[in-house]
């Protein structure tokens, strides 16, 4: 109850926050706009004024919503305008990718875990691989599919697997080598094989640890689609939306399709936790 | 197809030599430790460059190493401009002012455990977001040039920096900081001597995911307007024109700064929290 209090307050205090900083940054062209048409504002115009502009530098919190409601829920999600049909482009293309990412991460641990010279070769480029800005080489992907042939979805889940890949590699890795020595003699003392060991207990320890590392992945693969709709001048998506925001200057229009990119995320991750939360109970390890 | 042939068979020996090496007896010294990974890392590169060459792959498509590398030797002079662009003046200003006024501000809020209790969530949830989203935006306020990079990054990696400072303020526990309470230490010489000490290897967390971050929001914050110079800016345009050997070759320099960035705080943290058991190994 009090945590909840406590977030409030910090969500209040930033909703605040932005208020102030609309009414500073947006009262420059309020103030220019009401010079050129010769007339003094008093402060409660010029704070009406500022935080109704068309095209403001910092939109306020109000209008934001106002448009994300338009363009939601009054707009047909048919529509090129809609927001929510750029976003089920978008989450199409991330929840390939985080599948493609997952099932690749996953079978490549079990093969670092069973053969060395892979544990001792390939591992340490995964690792380094991380210190890489991935996301440099996604225009590059797409222009290279896009001159094969290859264009719209699948290029950005391969953007968007890559990304979720390594941090599900990593994690899992960690989770199957997770048991430690007792229980694995345990098990070689009850005579079990290792397709035995593997099922039996290596994978179940290493719950834990992929949901961990999958809430990461799901999140990093909505950042690599939304930056794989970027150089192409894509019209459709989130990505899109902001690219062609930042064209026209419309940063009302950005700022929805940020908080639509935002609300995704969170939810996506969210749902990957109540995942967690259903298989830890099954498995009898809730808190 | 004579070169299909070959790099097939240079994958199966250098297999061969890996699986060997990695179950010999000297398995666990320095050099097989080493050698195994760069050998592998040849021969992805020879097997490219066979692949690419017998396949005929078009340059445009897919460049052999050995062109990347001709290209990297012919342009030092343009890849050094980008490399100061973007890494010194945008990724590595960021994210010290982004790190920098993240640490101080948790060392602020640590004093209000309500603020705190408050802003751990909304830090945690933030950071899992998309903020790269807000590179149109902030390019729009700063400019075309390295500011607004440098806004973007600090964006970036302000909350994970902040969420994993504040974690670590509070991994001191209660036995602790009553001992320093016996010793009559007050608030600034706890921090000092005790709190930021224990906190150390969640910072060097922070400040080892930031390190990625920060070259991730500058090069993708040039896709949105940058000047004529930086690697983003490249990129983009010479993806257009393509000049696909020119993007490896800005690639291979987003690598290197990378990996050194990363082993350079890396290598700070070995020196500061030698006493933390993931250390001693």
């Amino acid at each position: 109850m009090k945590k909840a209090f406590a977030i409030l307050t910090v969500i209040c205090t930033i909703v605040i926050l932005w208020y102030g900083a609309a009414v500073k940054m947006n009262a420059k062209w309020s103030l220019e706009a009401a010079s050129r048409a010769g007339v003094t504002l008093t402060t409660s115009e010029l704070i009406s004024k500022t935080l109704n502009q068309e095209r403001p530098v910092l939109p306020a919190p109000h209008q934001v919503a106002s448009e994300f409601w338009k363009t939601t829920i009054e707009k047909k999600i048919t529509s090129k305008r809609s927001l929510i049909f750029h976003g089920w482009i978008t989450l199409r293309a991330t929840m390939l990718g985080f599948l493609i990412g997952t099932f690749g991460g996953i079978i490549l641990s079990v093969g670092i875990l069973h053969i060395r010279a892979m544990d001792m070769g390939f591992m340490p480029w995964a690792i380094a691989s991380q210190t890489i800005p991935i996301l440099a080489i996604a225009p590059m992907i797409i222009v290279v599919l896009n001159s094969v042939g290859i264009q719209g979805l699948i290029p950005k889940a391969i953007i968007s697997a890559y990304l979720s890949f390594f941090p599900v590699l990593v994690g899992m890795v960690k989770g199957l080598r997770s048991p430690d020595q007792m229980q694995l003699d345990l098990l070689s003392t009850y005579h079990a094989s290792k397709p035995e060991t593997f099922f039996k207990l290596r994978l179940p320890s290493s719950m834990p640890y992929l949901f961990t590392s999958m809430k990461v992945g799901i999140a990093a693969s909505l950042v690599g689609t939304i930056v794989g709709e970027l150089p192409t001048g894509a019209i459709r998506g989130l990505g899109a939306r902001l690219l062609t925001g930042s064209y026209y200057g419309q940063t009302i229009q950005m700022w929805a399709a940020l908080f639509a990119a935002a609300l995704l995320a969170a939810s996506l991750v969210a749902l990957v936790g109540l995942a967690e939360k259903a298989v830890m109970k099954r498995m009898g390890m809730d808190r | 197809m004579i070169e299909v042939i070959v790099s097939f068979f240079t994958w199966i020996f250098a297999c061969w030599v890996n699986v060997k090496l990695s179950h010999s007896a000297l398995s666990d010294t320095r050099a097989v430790k080493l050698a195994v990974p760069i050998l592998f890392g040849v021969t992805v590169i020879v097997v490219w460059e066979l692949l690419v060459r017998g396949l005929q792959v078009p340059q445009v498509i897919l460049p052999t190493p050995s062109a990347i590398a001709v290209k990297f030797a012919a342009s030092t002079d343009l890849l050094w401009a980008d490399f100061i662009q973007t890494f010194v003046k945008g990724a590595l200003s960021g994210y010290l002012m982004g790190c920098g006024s993240a640490f101080l501000i948790a060392l602020l809020i640590d004093r209000m455990p309500f603020l705190q209790m408050g802003l751990l969530p909304v830090g945690n949830f933030v950071a899992a977001l998309p903020i790269v989203g807000t590179a149109p935006i902030l390019v729009m306020w700063f400019g075309f040039d390295w500011h607004s990079k440098a806004a973007v990054v600090v964006v970036m990696v302000f909350f994970p920096m902040l969420v994993n400072t504040l974690q670590g303020l509070t991994t001191s526990d209660h036995m602790q900081r009553d001992l320093m309470k016996t010793y009559a230490a007050n608030h600034f010489q706890t921090l000092l001597k005790l709190r930021l000490p224990m906190a150390m290897p969640f910072i060097f967390n922070g400040l080892k995911i930031s390190t990625t971050l920060a070259l991730i929001g500058a090069i993708v914050a040039e896709f949105f307007g940058s000047p004529i110079v930086g690697m983003g800016f490249r990129i983009s345009t010479e993806v257009g024109r393509l000049g696909l050997d020119m993007v490896w070759a800005e690639i291979v320099v987003a690598a290197i700064a990378g990996s050194a960035f990363y082993g350079l705080v890396a290598t700070l943290e070995k020196g500061v929290t030698f006493w933390h058991p993931s250390q001693r190994g």
